[in-house]
């Protein structure tokens, strides 16, 4: 593989919060247009990893290369720029406002930038913000729900009301942490076919999830982290084969 | 996010223009008809929209507006003293000068935000307070307060008779009525610009940080400088009500700065109904008319009030009332202020929201449906 089409480079990041090393030595490179999975038990520092990337923590040391940009040290809303986006894992929605303009808010973020005072214009008249936001929600079977009050939907709907706003904003990178917790299975089954439909519009995405089912139907590579370490990495038949995943993290349970 | 907003924010601006314009004849029944009280509530009307765009919308609650009330009194007196008795420089120079310092106040106090915020704006107003009665003596003529003079330069007007000269605008004078109607344009302006924020992209966001600040920052937005320019929104309103204060009497004092001021503006607009665009303005409405009320009694009118009542029972009820009334007011105020905040934390207007829930549930007629949407907005 050639270095240009390696979106995401993370380099020897290290992380502890006191005692608690949460990230060892990560070495991790992700492909254009491909899914990569995280996988890993509770506490093996997932969601740390995404923290990493998106800004919200500064490693301890290590680099992490977006598009050949070290985002260590910028601003979230920079990182959001330049195309890393990230859907939370507890759900980080703006309860007090309407569904659909949770997503809206998004969509504004990518169009306005990181900041505009727009102060004079209408809401009423930003159709083609809206139209997005519907179409979205709407992949997202959340078509019914739009006026209502983000606030008091079920986690479940929450959950996709995160994708949602996450998909709004076409990222370069999507970085997905348990999108389906807490679902359905109706409404995870919906999710992975969304999911499949955009990786084929080539989007770049990473996702943590704790659903097998999930991880084999989209992931194209995985990584298996635990206590802060990846213990393997490959294809997902390389990772259903291999003993040490099975004794860290499977427990012997079937793949 | 409704499509036909656009149609009936053209429906709402008429409305409330007609309902400012002709306050006069409806208020009269409750004898709330005089210029001075209309003016008052104007002005602390425009006081409280512009509080709310900060309060209502990111939720940043500030303690120290006052300061861009007083600065805004200041300036528009200097106006006077050095250009012109004309009141549209002052009103603009008072509503410039409330944005500059708000644009200083802001910037430090945005550093912190929830009580730290509070207490930051807070320690600011008080230090302008302060400020304003010692070392600031030559600019705010300290104790006395400022006021224009006879030797005042007023470069742009002519050289004036004998006796003070009185604000006009343009010849005509700013007393009475006129009065009045200069800072109800003002104020129908004021909530035009209001709305106009509030139904914006730029409002939408603002509301979006309210509601979870961090998300907006992984959204891609830099908050700081959303609410900075809320911040000085606000203040450029507190700056403009300051300066129509002293449009008819032109005099400014520091007592405006008081924290007592600025608490007042925080209790209007919580009472009326935080983050809606009428609450604030009817909590202006009921807290400046209760107070007209209530500080002019005394204790004979109180007597002559509960009249009917058995002496020995007229003189417990006189006691334990009169401390409510003229210097007690403040003690009313707290008390009402406390009913809302437990029984309606969202003010007069959850009241009102409830209220038509109820009635709309008994009397589920489609015109009055219609007829209440467009009473709502
Ligand atoms: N901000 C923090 N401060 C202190 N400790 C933290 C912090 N964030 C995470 N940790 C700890 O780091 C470890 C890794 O946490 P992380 O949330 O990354 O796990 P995870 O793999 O996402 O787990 P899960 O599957 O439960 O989501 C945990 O032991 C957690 O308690
Ligand atoms: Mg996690």
């Amino acid at each position: 593989m050639s270095e240009s089409n390696i979106v995401l480079n993370i380099r020897n990041v290290n992380k502890t919060f006191g005692g608690l090393h949460a990230l060892g030595d990560i070495n991790l490179e992700i492909e254009e247009g491909k899914t990569h999975a995280i996988i890993g038990p509770n506490g093996a520092g997932k969601s740390t990893l995404l923290n990493v990337c998106i800004g919200r923590l500064v490693p301890d040391s290590g680099t992490v290369e977006f598009e050949g940009q070290n985002m260590i040290g910028m601003q979230p809303h920079e990182i959001n720029h330049a195309g890393m986006v990230r859907v939370f894992q507890t759900p980080e929605i703006f309860p007090d406002l309407s569904v659909i303009e949770n997503v809206m808010v998004p969509a504004l973020a990518k169009r306005d930038g990181i900041f505009k005072f727009n102060a004079f214009s209408s809401m009423a008249g930003e159709k083609q913000i809206a139209d997005e936001a519907l179409h979205v929600l709407e992949d997202l079977g959340l078509g019914a729900l739009v006026n209502q009050h983000a606030g008091s939907m079920s986690r479940g709907d929450k959950r996709r009301l995160e994708l949602a706003m996450g998909l709004i904003q076409h990222p370069r990178l999507l970085l997905l942490d348990e999108p389906t917790a807490g679902m359905a299975r109706h409404d995870t089954n919906r999710t992975i076919d969304l999911l499949k439909k955009i990786k084929e519009r080539g989007m770049t995405k990473i996702i943590i999830e704790h659903d097998m089912h999930v991880v084999f139907s989209l992931a194209d590579t995985i990584s298996v982290l635990a206590q802060g370490c990846i213990i393997a990495s490959g294809t997902p038949d390389e990772i259903r084969g291999n003993p040490k995943v099975q004794e860290a993290y499977l427990g012997g349970a079937e793949l | 996010m409704s499509i036909p907003a656009i149609r009936n924010d053209w429906a709402v601006m008429a409305i409330f223009t007609v309902a400012v314009l002709t306050a006069p004849l409806w208020l009269a029944p409750i004898g709330a008809n005089y210029p001075d009280l209309l003016q008052k509530f104007a002005i602390f009307g425009i006081f409280a929209i512009g509080f709310n765009i900060l309060f209502g919308l990111t939720g940043y609650l500030s303690f120290g507006h006052a300061v861009f009330l007083g600065v805004g009194s200041y300036t528009a007196v200097w106006s006077f003293k050095l250009l012109t008795m004309n009141v549209l420089p002052a009103v603009v120079f008072g509503t410039l000068m409330g944005g500059v310092f708000a644009v200083l106040i802001g910037y430090v106090s945005l550093r912190r935000s929830g009580i730290y915020f509070s207490i930051l704006t807070l320690a600011f107003a008080q230090m302008s307070y302060n400020l304003a009665y010692s070392v600031l003596t030559p600019i705010t003529n300290g104790e006395t307060g400022l006021q224009i003079t006879m030797n005042d330069a007023r470069i742009l007007d002519g050289p004036v008779g004998d006796g003070l000269p009185s604000t006009t605008l343009f010849g005509l004078e700013m007393s009475g009525y006129s009065g009045f109607y200069f800072c109800a344009t003002m104020l129908i302006i004021a909530f035009f610009i209001s709305l106009r924020i509030f139904r914006s992209p730029f409002g939408l966001k603002l509301k979006a940080i309210k509601s979870n600040q961090t998300r907006m920052k992984y959204t891609g937005f830099n908050t700081r400088p959303y609410l900075l320019v809320a911040f000085v929104i606000s203040g450029m309103f507190a700056g403009l009500a300051g300066s129509l204060m002293a449009i008819t009497d032109p005099l400014a004092g520091a007592e405006r700065m008081q924290w007592t001021a600025s608490g007042e503006v925080v209790l209007m607009t919580i009472l009326g109904g935080t983050g809606t665009l009428i609450g604030p303005l009817l909590g202006v409405g009921i807290i400046k008319y209760f107070e007209n009320i209530f500080s002019a009694l005394n204790e004979a009118g109180l007597h002559e009030f509960f009249a009917f009542m058995p002496d020995w029972l007229e003189n417990i009820v006189v006691a334990v009332s009169s401390e409510f009334v003229g210097e007690g007011w403040h003690l009313t105020l707290g008390v009402l202020f406390m009913l809302v905040v437990i029984f309606l934390p969202g003010g007069v207007m959850e009241g009102i929201r409830r209220t038509t829930a109820v009635v709309r549930n008994l009397s589920k007629g489609p015109e009055k449906k219609a007829a209440e949407s467009v009473g709502k907005e």
